[in-house]
């Protein structure tokens, strides 16, 4: 045998590298979430009827809508990515995929974090593009349009990333859904007050820079911490079943 | 140390102390909140700007310290579970976390009582305000979360990682709320800055605080008994107990 073909050899059992698993799960998870579009299409519906809700129970007129529009499309965004959480680890975890993610060799936090992106991807990114819309429909000026869309892009990954803590923690619970909420919108509020605060700044005119980093500084926390939480409580789950 | 250590994964050998412990703390948290509170009532002086109503803060003060520290005790509680996977922990964390809500809910209370004379509103939007009112919701989930896992282990573990994960959050939460509050309003109440007490204020202060203390250390011992008899009520030692109780 030469020394080139040796090289080129391979045992059969050798595992797979960490970043092509992570590659393969997020590549899985979007393949079979568009199986099931209407899925997908639910937390935009309600994303949309929630910010409708405003103007008719509150008020339709023009100044408060510019007020308050960031603020209501933010807490829109972040009760239509609460709803979606359940979707999170829910089909895995019921027909028994998720085990057999928790024995796979690569370390279970960046599998996690594969699972968190196809997530975001699916329900927190297109919320980011609805904003426009809604956006004008709330008469927010085009500079604050453009924060907002901003403020939720580095926002709605912390909210997954968080949110994905609570669903691993509630999963396989009867009252699943109410508990999540109970448990992670506390740990929201703060995104919520950096990414509000940010349109309001933009729409005095203030540099938004020192926001928009700090948001970032959440964003950094939130991808090195909580999927160390997220695996913890998985385990946790699945021992539990 | 760490024979101390070991000893405190006993539940029957924790039951025995507490059992020694327990009146002392009761007295001792008697006699100082009694002491702290009647000085403080009736014979510190007045306010010279609130007059009377300034004297809840010998209510107000103790809880509100006490419904944060309890939060930390939580903490370090929930990690010795995740880390050394000691069923005390637990106990402790389960037993004192409807004590923390409480407190944390009589901290809200008497500051709204205090508000309304003083501010003339029961409630603002202000920034220690509303951080203590998002630290009752953080005890609430963790009650909810505990009561919804019915096995013991992991009912455990998961109520610990949801206490480690709130406790990194509660800095972030109390800066951002600050950050908010000054954003969209200007400090029209300096709450942080308090007049210069003087010591016939401060002492009965002080006093009612550590009483309220050994108040809540009795007391936690006391929920952490009843939570050891619930849990290990199929034990040799729990029967053998009881059967002495009822001779």
């Amino acid at each position: 045998m030469t020394s080139d073909t040796r090289a080129g050899w391979r045992p059969v059992t050798e595992s797979v590298g960490s970043v092509r698993a992570m590659k393969a799960l997020f590549l899985r998870d979007l393949k079979t979430a568009f199986r099931q579009r209407q899925d997908l299409l639910n937390p935009l519906l309600f994303f949309i009827m929630v910010v409708t809700l405003f103007p008719l129970g509150v008020s339709p007129e023009v100044s408060f809508l510019q007020q308050a529009g960031s603020g209501i499309l933010w807490v829109a965004a972040l009760l239509s990515v609460l709803l979606s959480l359940d979707h999170l680890f829910r089909h895995d975890y019921d027909d028994g995929t998720l085990e057999q993610l928790v024995l796979q060799p690569q370390p279970l936090f960046l599998l996690v974090l594969a699972k968190v992106a196809a997530h975001w991807v699916l329900t927190g990114l297109p919320l980011v593009l609805l904003a426009p819309i809604l956006g004008i429909m709330v008469h927010l000026d085009g500079n604050s349009i453009g924060v907002l869309c901003l403020t939720l892009l580095i926002g709605t990954p912390v909210l997954s990333l968080i949110g994905a803590i609570g669903a691993a923690l509630t999963l396989g619970l009867r009252s699943a859904g109410v508990l999540l909420s109970l448990l992670i919108i506390p740990l929201y509020i703060p995104v919520l007050i950096f990414g509000t605060g940010t349109v309001a700044a933009a729409g005095e005119g203030a540099p938004v820079s020192g926001y928009v980093a700090l948001m970032g500084a959440f964003l950094v926390l939130a991808v090195t911490l909580a999927p160390f939480a997220s695996a913890a409580a998985l385990r946790i789950s699945l021992s539990n079943a | 140390m760490w024979q101390l250590f070991h000893k405190l994964g006993s539940p029957k050998w924790f039951f025995g102390i507490a059992n020694r412990l327990m009146p002392w703390l009761l007295l001792g948290g008697v006699a100082l909140l009694f002491a702290g509170l009647i000085w403080g009532l009736a014979f510190a002086p007045q306010d010279y700007l609130q007059g009377n109503s300034y004297r809840i803060i010998f209510i107000h003060v103790p809880s509100a310290f006490l419904a944060q520290s309890v939060y930390i005790m939580m903490a370090v509680a929930a990690a010795v579970t995740l880390v050394w996977r000691m069923k005390l922990a637990d106990v402790f964390v389960k037993s004192v976390a409807p004590v923390g809500a409480v407190l944390t809910f009589l901290a809200l209370f008497t500051g709204a009582v205090w508000g309304k004379p003083t501010w003339g509103t029961w409630w603002i939007w202000d920034a220690r305000l509303t951080s203590m009112l998002i630290l009752l919701f953080l005890y609430f989930g963790v009650i909810a979360l505990g009561a919804a896992i019915s096995d013991e282990k992991s009912s455990a573990r998961a109520v610990a990682v949801l206490v480690l994960v709130g406790v990194v959050n509660i800095p972030i939460i109390k800066y951002s709320v600050e950050w908010w509050n000054t954003l969209h309003q200007p400090a029209t109440f300096k709450l942080t800055e308090k007049p210069s007490m003087p010591a016939e204020m401060w002492v009965p202060l002080l006093l009612s605080v550590l009483g309220l203390y050994l108040i809540f250390g009795w007391f936690a011992c006391l929920r952490m008994q009843t939570e050891i008899l619930i849990r290990e009520r199929r034990t040799r030692w729990v029967k053998e107990l009881v059967l002495a109780g009822r001779s």
